[in-house]
């Protein structure tokens, strides 16, 4: 009986301090899920979820505090990014937050352009490029297209555009002429999941 | 009894090796259409009015434009620069004047223009001098020969179009066993290869003998097409005419499509190229045939790629041939030199009839890439029939010749389930049209596949191009925080400062009047000054004066009370 108790009880102790110095040796500076959820979000950083960026968006995902379809410029597939990381429903974007539309960019008009800088101070990804009384100009490959740079614009010289479709990003259509249901009537869930 | 080890291959004798052929899993037995066009000698096409040279002819980056509207420019003068390692550059195919640089209508399956030199031909085709001629390949070094390849703007002209010295340059260090010449041209109605060796054979051998010297393989063999005797017989008379080449000819049995790297390489070595890697990487290389004559041009006459040979074909234009062709001349133009198109023609495709693509106009230039130009009839090619359900009938799978499972892919391509297509290794997929072709369905299975592909492509973009946003937000916050930090640690500085120097201040204005009271009082001491008119006062008036003394005394040393 007292060689058992002691058995177990030893057992627990040593078990314990593994645990307990694996707790320290292993910790984590952040939560884990926030990195997956901040991995599948756009990093637009254009805070139309709310959040102050993508990153805080993710956390708010991760606490519990903010839903998934929050996120206009991710729209569907986003949704459905993080439904199936998270074992979630997925759900339709959530209009309050916007519509999702395809990849735009900003451009700056710069005959118009007056250097005040105010632009590059909402540039999330400082994707823009200028000084005091200097012509700005956006960088177009870093823009994201959160658009946070055409409020502070004293002058109105900033402009949305479509991101141009080019044979580097130009991707095959799908075959148009097939039978309607066709293939998803016959391996519907199957080849989804 | 297909495999084959590496030991097997090296101790074989040398002699015998390249007898016994292997066969790569499925493949089909197509009717060639090949006659159609090689009953006439290749033309020369001549010079277009117009000439359209657009920035981009192979896989790789963009070119650079080096010239500007107005420009005159001869025969060979290079147009526009490489950019970056996998790049060509771009070069004047006749002499003439630059009339225009913007985006013209450029052959590709989705229709989209590309930046083009617009070059109206003066007819007189004047090569640009040239500074230097090249001395004998034999003399100089595989890294100068290598930069005049890419100087002269030699890309894969098989079809790919890759260029061609970076298959030529990799791994300096490695050895290279076997050089594969690729003469056959499996597809049907293409015939431009086959004309090319029955023409001009010495051309291609020559150019064989340089790469030879480039790479220094221990074999090298030239492979062709079991039924293109005409090219063979050419080919083994130049062969037998040139002392010690080392270069071996071997007739492949016809299937498609045997002409691929990957399927050429198993049936002369019995051996596999592995997934993700390249033929160089189990010490092969294969080089097109038209590529080759291009190598023997560019280091022999100092000629960069300027032409090559295209069949025009199909039942679609009155006269079927080889041309002989500038880089840049429109299609129309081609059509026209091979009599004009026939009255019952109904579609323009570049390339073969298995992996080629319907183009929607003939205003597109013949780039480096263009191996055929095929106007079919509708007899001859029917119009794609609506596509009925998959039934598991396996026999895509049978006849993939890169040994996938092309229904799963299709599943996987179809519901959008990238990763899964990723798995079944939808990227060793050759586009070979085998499945799509042999499919009781008509499920167009390469269009799902090209689909998938390029959707991946843009969503491995996607992901790059959304860590550098995440990176540079960032780094953007990291150094607001920064200058946050840094403008309070000034501040504080500051205050600290300003508020010690207003004390030393104030100290020192204490001490100057502490010191000139103190004169003062030494002075009525050392001079006697004592007040006066001080007798005879009332007790009141001496409180009073005792008063305002203390009250002095009280003012001007405040430290003492």
């Amino acid at each position: 009986m007292l060689t058992a108790l002691l058995t177990l009880g030893a057992l627990a102790a040593l078990i314990g301090l593994v645990l307990g110095y694996a707790a320290i040796r292993f910790r984590l500076e952040s939560d884990p899920v926030v990195d997956q959820i901040d991995k599948l979000l756009p990093q637009t950083q254009c805070g139309q979820c709310t959040y102050p960026g993508c990153r805080p968006y993710a956390e708010a995902i991760a606490a519990g505090t903010a839903d998934i379809n929050q996120c206009p410029p991710g729209g569907e597939s986003t949704i459905q990014a993080l439904a199936d990381l998270l074992g979630r429903d997925p759900k339709p974007l959530n209009p309050e937050h916007g519509e999702h539309s395809e990849k735009t960019v900003v451009v700056i008009d710069e005959q118009v352009c007056i250097g005040c800088t105010l632009c590059i101070q909402a540039c999330p990804v400082d994707a823009i490029l200028g000084a005091p009384k200097q012509m700005h100009t956006v960088i177009a490959a870093e823009c994201t297209g959160c658009n946070l740079c055409i409020p502070p614009c004293p002058v109105e010289c900033i402009e949305i555009v479509l991101v141009r479709q080019t044979i580097a990003n130009w991707v095959w259509p799908l075959p148009q002429d097939e039978l309607p249901g066709k293939a998803g009537s016959a391996q519907p869930k199957a080849a989804a999941r | 009894m297909d495999q084959v080890t590496d030991t097997d291959l090296s101790d074989r004798n040398a002699a015998s090796r390249f007898e016994r052929l292997y066969r790569f899993h499925g493949g089909l037995v197509l009717p060639g259409h090949h006659e159609i066009s090689t009953s006439l000698p290749i033309k020369d096409a001549g010079v277009p009015p117009l000439l359209v040279i657009p920035l981009l002819q192979h896989i790789g980056e963009t070119a650079e434009y080096l010239v500007k509207e107005g420009d005159y420019v001869h025969k060979g003068q290079m147009i526009a620069a490489p950019r970056g390692n996998v790049s060509a550059p771009v070069h004047a195919s006749s002499s003439g004047t630059v009339i225009k640089l913007e985006e013209r209508p450029f052959p590709h399956p989705s229709g989209f223009s590309f930046p083009s030199v617009v070059i109206e031909t003066d007819g007189r085709d004047e090569w640009a001098e040239h500074a230097h001629t090249l001395p004998d390949y034999r003399q100089l070094s595989r890294v100068r020969l290598l930069d005049h390849i890419r100087a002269a703007g030699i890309v894969g002209l098989g079809g790919a179009g890759f260029p061609t010295q970076v298959k030529l340059s990799k791994g300096p260090g490695d050895r290279i066993d076997l050089l594969v010449i690729n003469g056959v041209e499996c597809e049907p109605y293409i015939s431009c290869d086959n004309m090319l060796l029955q023409e001009r054979s010495r051309e291609v051998l020559e150019g064989v003998r340089i790469l030879q010297h480039i790479l220094q393989p221990r074999d090298c063999v030239i492979a062709i097409e079991a039924d293109m005797q005409a090219a063979e017989a050419a080919l083994r008379a130049a062969v037998t005419g040139m002392a010690d080449t080392g270069i071996k000819v071997v007739c492949v049995p016809e299937r498609y499509p045997s002409g691929g790297e990957r399927q050429l390489i198993k049936v002369l070595t019995g051996r596999e190229v592995p997934s993700q890697s390249f033929p160089s990487d189990i010490g092969i290389i294969c080089q097109n045939v038209g590529t080759t004559a291009a190598v023997y041009r560019a280091v022999v006459e100092n000629r960069p790629l300027v032409s090559r040979i295209v069949t025009v074909t199909g039942a679609g234009v009155k006269q079927p041939r080889n041309l002989e062709i500038l880089i840049g001349t429109p299609f129309s133009y081609a059509v026209e030199a091979c009599g004009g198109y026939s009255d019952d023609i109904d579609r323009l495709l570049m390339g073969g009839p298995m992996m080629g693509f319907a183009v929607s106009t003939d205003e597109i230039p013949v780039i480096k890439a263009t191996n055929c130009i095929l106007a079919v009839t509708r007899e001859e090619m029917p119009p794609p029939v609506a596509a009925l359900p998959c039934i598991r009938c396996g026999k895509c799978t049978e006849v993939c010749p890169a040994d996938l499972l092309p229904q799963q892919l299709y599943w996987y391509a179809h519901s959008g389930n990238l990763d899964a297509a990723q798995d079944y290794s939808l990227f060793d997929c050759i586009e070979c049209g085998c499945c799509a072709y042999v499919c009781p369905s008509h499920i167009p299975l390469v269009q799902y596949y090209r689909h998938a592909k390029t959707e991946i492509w843009n969503a491995e973009k996607q992901k790059k191009a959304s860590d550098r946003a995440r990176e540079r937000h960032l780094s953007r916050q990291a150094r607001l925080e920064h200058i946050k930090r840094e403008r309070a640690e000034r501040l504080a500085r500051k205050k600290r400062a300003v508020s010690g120097k207003d004390g030393a201040r104030e100290a020192a204005k204490k001490a100057a009047i502490q010191a000139a009271l103190e004169r003062v009082r030494k002075k009525k001491e050392s001079e006697g000054i004592s007040q006066k008119n001080v007798d005879n006062l009332s007790a009141e008036q001496a409180e009073k004066i005792r008063e305002v003394d203390r009250r002095r005394q009280h003012k001007h040393s405040p430290g003492e009370h």
